[in-house]
């Protein structure tokens, strides 16, 4: 049925990229302000090098004119520099207003889609469960969150037709968005130096209509998504005894933790974003809560990196005082 | 005109007179000859690259055999050739001449500088043969330190070791230029050449130590397994990026400085006209040597350091450029109204102004946040460096090698061909580097091994750009040949070019002058 999407896959040689995404057209708004004003400049310098080259060519007997007083030449100076100023803010200015827009997550409840990356391949997996490796089904018209860690070394998500690039780096959560606008099928690459395979560190994002894309997500959900996975683990791992139970160790309540700031038994504060979450599964120690012993066991070598973003994305679901709702209901 | 009866050249003709001289003069013809090797071992990698790159797939050589040779050519051509090229050669010839003096302030450690560097190149020679490094010149961690299987700490090592070679050749510099001006020879009235190399001085002493930590931090961490980047032992991988380029963007300018430096004084030779804004120069130079320490993060936009630092990079790299940009129109102005001649040296120069003002200009496109974000770790990139570092400062170099080899030989080379070479090397160098913006703006990784079809033609385009470049840099290597061989007398100033080391003999005697000059004016007093 992602068949239809095949004929779409850019090939022969094109002189612009394909815009798949709302950001597309407003990066290359830019890119071509951008480049035209380069042009401009390199123009007139080039045309005056060659002006003068021929009019002042020494074996032309063209009246010279004396120098340019100095008061003249510090205005044009002066001149060049502030003009120059004025429109490097104006370009700084645009340029990092869509950045904040492109980067900074919106927030709010979009389809999240977890990426993992290891030498040398993509692992995806969707909010209902279906799983991938190397290819990205999205649909168009709808915000799409990346969630992206690496098991290894950095690697950088980068989906050309999307304008859109993210390092997967190890230990950190990095988020992107986007929304696509054009079904059809594009380069995912690896944009960041990761070893032997880094070059076919390759796959192909699939752009479906949101109905193709209900179906495909039908039809290889495993309908278990990944925070329901996390939460399954949380008890697997043992995590819910000190975590929920009431036995003898007590443990800080986890439900509304994320993107909380929590006060350290070092006096700092720390905001409890993912690579923290996962720093407290891993290196215990490295961040004892304050008010309670550093007792809890470090897993480092005994859980997997998806398993850990499962249980990251299962913490990261949950609202202040879900514990108490659920288990007074 | 016939030459002086001695001069520095025939002062000596063992060998132990070479190795064991403290005069600049030799010194810097030893930096020649290596920095010469290297530049051919790094070409010859490049070469290899881009005869893989004629495919879309990888079947030339293998991944590995790719990375490493990448990895070879970033490393030698950075550490080895362009960070010491101009200074440590013409910089080491000229700016005693310039200044007036008879050697640099420390002549015996600008000999141990040398063999300092001599040994780093062993190394990571020792490191490319004893089965190569894959890591890039940027040894990026925790690849380097965790991942990679290749010779990390050899190289790693041989780069730490050619960080004091700069070091020592930057405090030489520095003393030599505050303490050993000639009479009358004020810091307004300094060539720009000399400001240059005193601003990349200043570089090297302060950033070059930043650098040494890093990779010192790289090589314990690989040796010892201490987690500094490591994740798992609660080490941080980004800490090495700013480590990293808090040294490497400064280290661009020491990349590119010299060779203003250079193009100021071909410049003003050949149109005969003094330089326009002098001052304006100056302050240029020594405003882009200090900003250059505060933009290193336009290297981390999409790697995960907070959007607000993104914001204050991207406005520090704007400005930073704005200074640049003073100097090109400097530069263009200085023509206006001169008699300019086309000699090969006024051609260098004149290729370096433009194609600087397109990698300074793509550096803006770079610099622009939102547009980064797609352009970044694409061949936009590398063709935006390339501009600026081949571009510009290896064609700076050329030039001045070509301005000055009259000086530094007392011999003349070919006209015709020379000219010949120089316009080769323009022509060639945009056939191979323009397409790569191309490619970067299409999307195409760097570092790839293997890539999807659709950017096959653009490829081929600049692997066919790179034999014509190939062509403008062997030339040179048959003209100067012949030059030292059967040229001709070239005569004390063959250019007719003020600055005070045209005031002596060609060859200049062991001592540089045989009286002390004095200075009584500004520089450049061309008509
Ligand atoms: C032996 C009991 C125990 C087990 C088992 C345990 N923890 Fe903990 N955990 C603690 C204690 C005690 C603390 C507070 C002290 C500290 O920060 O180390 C804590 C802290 C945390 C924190 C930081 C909380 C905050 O408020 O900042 C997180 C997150 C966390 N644990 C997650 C987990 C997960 C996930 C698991 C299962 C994989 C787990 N814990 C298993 C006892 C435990
Ligand atoms: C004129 C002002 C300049 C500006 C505004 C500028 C801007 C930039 C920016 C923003 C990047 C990061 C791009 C990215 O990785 O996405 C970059 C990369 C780079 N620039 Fe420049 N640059 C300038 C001058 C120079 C100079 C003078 C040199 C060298 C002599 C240079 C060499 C490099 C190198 C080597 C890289 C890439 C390094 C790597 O990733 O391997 N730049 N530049
Ligand atoms: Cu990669
Ligand atoms: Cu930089």
């Amino acid at each position: 049925m992602a068949d239809q999407y095949l004929d779409t896959v850019e090939k022969g040689l094109a002189l612009h990229p394909a815009q798949a995404s709302t950001s597309a057209a407003q990066v290359d708004a830019l890119f071509w302000v951008l480049v035209a004003v380069c042009a401009a400049l390199v123009l007139t310098l080039v045309g005056l090098v060659i002006w003068f080259s021929v009019r002042y060519r020494a074996g032309s007997d063209r009246p010279r004119p004396g120098g340019i007083p100095d008061k003249l030449g510090h205005r044009i100076e002066l001149g060049g520099a502030a003009g120059l100023t004025i429109a490097f803010i104006a370009l700084f200015a645009w340029a990092g207003s869509l950045y904040l827009y492109l980067y900074r997550d919106p927030g709010g409840d979009l389809l999240t889609i977890n990426v993992i990356a290891k030498q040398w391949m993509w692992k995806l997996q969707h909010p209902n469960g279906a799983r991938e490796i190397n290819t990205l089904h999205v649909p168009t018209g709808q915000r799409v969150r990346l969630r992206i860690t690496s098991q290894d070394v950095i690697h950088s998500l980068y989906i050309p037709a999307f304008r859109l690039k993210r390092d997967a780096v190890p230990r950190l959560y990095t988020t992107a968005w986007f929304e696509a606008t054009e079904p059809g099928e594009y380069h995912l690459f690896c944009a960041e130096y990761c070893g032997t395979d880094h070059s076919r560190m390759r796959g192909k994002v699939v752009v479906m209509t949101p109905q193709d894309y209900a179906d495909w997500a039908q039809e290889n959900g495993e309908g278990e998504s990944p925070a329901r996975a996390g939460e399954r683990l949380f008890t697997a791992y043992g995590c819910s005894g000190c975590h929920r139970g009431d036995g003898t160790v007590r443990a800080p309540r986890l439900d509304g933790i994320a993107g909380r700031p929590v006060v350290l038994a070092s006096g700092g504060t720390v905001i409890a974003d993912g690579a923290y979450l996962r720093d407290s599964i891993l290196l215990p120690q490295k961040h004892v809560v304050a008010g309670y012993e550093p007792v809890m066991p470090s897993y480092q070598g005994q859980i997997g990196e998806d398993e850990i973003l499962q249980i990251v994305t299962y913490l990261q679901s949950l609202s202040p005082g879900d514990w108490i709702t659920e288990s007074g209901g | 005109m016939s030459e002086p009866e001695t001069h520095y050249l025939n002062d000596g003709w063992t060998l132990r007179s070479w190795l064991l001289t403290t005069d600049h003069k030799r010194i810097a013809w030893m930096y020649f000859a290596t920095i010469t090797a290297f530049f051919f071992i790094g070409g010859l990698a490049a070469l290899l690259v881009r005869l893989e790159l004629l495919t879309p797939a990888g079947d030339m050589v293998d991944s590995d055999t790719y990375n490493k040779l990448f990895s070879a050519h970033g490393i030698v051509m950075v550490w080895f050739f362009l960070v010491p090229s101009i200074p440590a050669t013409m910089g080491n010839f000229l700016l005693p001449l310039m200044l007036g003096a008879r050697d640099l302030a420390f002549p015996k450690l600008n000999l141990l500088s040398w063999y300092i560097f001599t040994l780093g190149g062993l190394f990571t020679m020792t490191a490319v043969i004893a089965g190569g490094v894959d890591t890039g010149w940027t040894f990026y961690t925790p690849y380097s330190t965790l991942f990679s299987n290749s010779a990390v700490v050899l190289a790693a090592s041989g780069v730490f070791v050619v960080g004091f070679s700069s070091i020592l050749t930057g405090l030489n510099f520095i003393v030599t230029t505050h303490k050993m001006r000639a009479p009358g020879l004020t810091w307004m009235r300094l060539p720009l050449f000399c400001w240059a190399n005193y601003a990349t001085s200043l570089i090297m002493v302060l950033a070059t130590p930043v650098l040494s930590m890093a990779l010192l931090l790289i090589v314990l961490e690989r040796a010892l397994g201490i987690g500094i980047f490591d994740p798992e032992l609660g080490g941080d991988p980004l800490l090495f990026q700013h480590l990293f380029w808090f040294y490497s963007h400064p280290a661009v300018y020491i990349m590119i400085l010299p060779g203003m430096g250079v193009v100021s004084e071909i410049i003003t030779c050949f149109a005969r006209r003094p330089i326009f804004g002098y001052t304006g120069m100056v302050i240029s130079i020594m405003a882009i040597a200090l900003f250059g320490f505060i933009v290193w993060g336009h290297h981390m936009f999409v790697a995960g350091q907070s959007l607000y630092a993104g914001i204050l990079f991207s406005f520090f790299t704007f400005l930073v450029a704005v200074p640049s940009a003073i100097k090109t129109l400097n530069w263009t102005a200085t023509l206006y109204g001169g008699r300019i001649r086309f000699t090969a040296p006024m051609i260098y120069a004149l290729s370096f102004l433009g194609l600087f003002t397109i990698g300074g200009l793509t550096g803006v496109i770079l610099a622009s946040l939102a547009v980064d974000i797609h352009l970044h770790d694409t061949y936009f990139v590398t063709a935006h460096f390339h501009y600026i570092m081949v571009g510009g400062m290896v064609t700076a170099y050329l030039g001045g090698l070509h301005f000055w080899w009259p000086k530094i030989t007392g011999k003349l080379y070919s006209g015709p061909w020379s000219i010949v070479a120089a316009l080769a090397l323009f022509i060639g160098f945009n056939l191979t580097f323009f397409p790569q913006f191309l490619l970067g703006f299409l999307g195409m990784p760097r570092r790839y091994h293997a890539y999807p079809e659709e950017f096959q033609l653009l490829h081929v385009m600049s692997t066919l750009g790179a034999g014509v470049l190939a062509v403008g840099y062997l030339l040179p290597m048959v003209y100067f040949g012949w030059s030292l061989w059967r040229g001709k007398p070239a005569g004390d100033n063959p250019w007719d070019a003020t600055g005070l080391e045209w005031r002596t003999t060609s060859p200049p005697p062991k001592h540089n002058f045989v009286d002390t000059p004095t200075v009584t004016g500004r520089p450049y007093d061309y008509v």
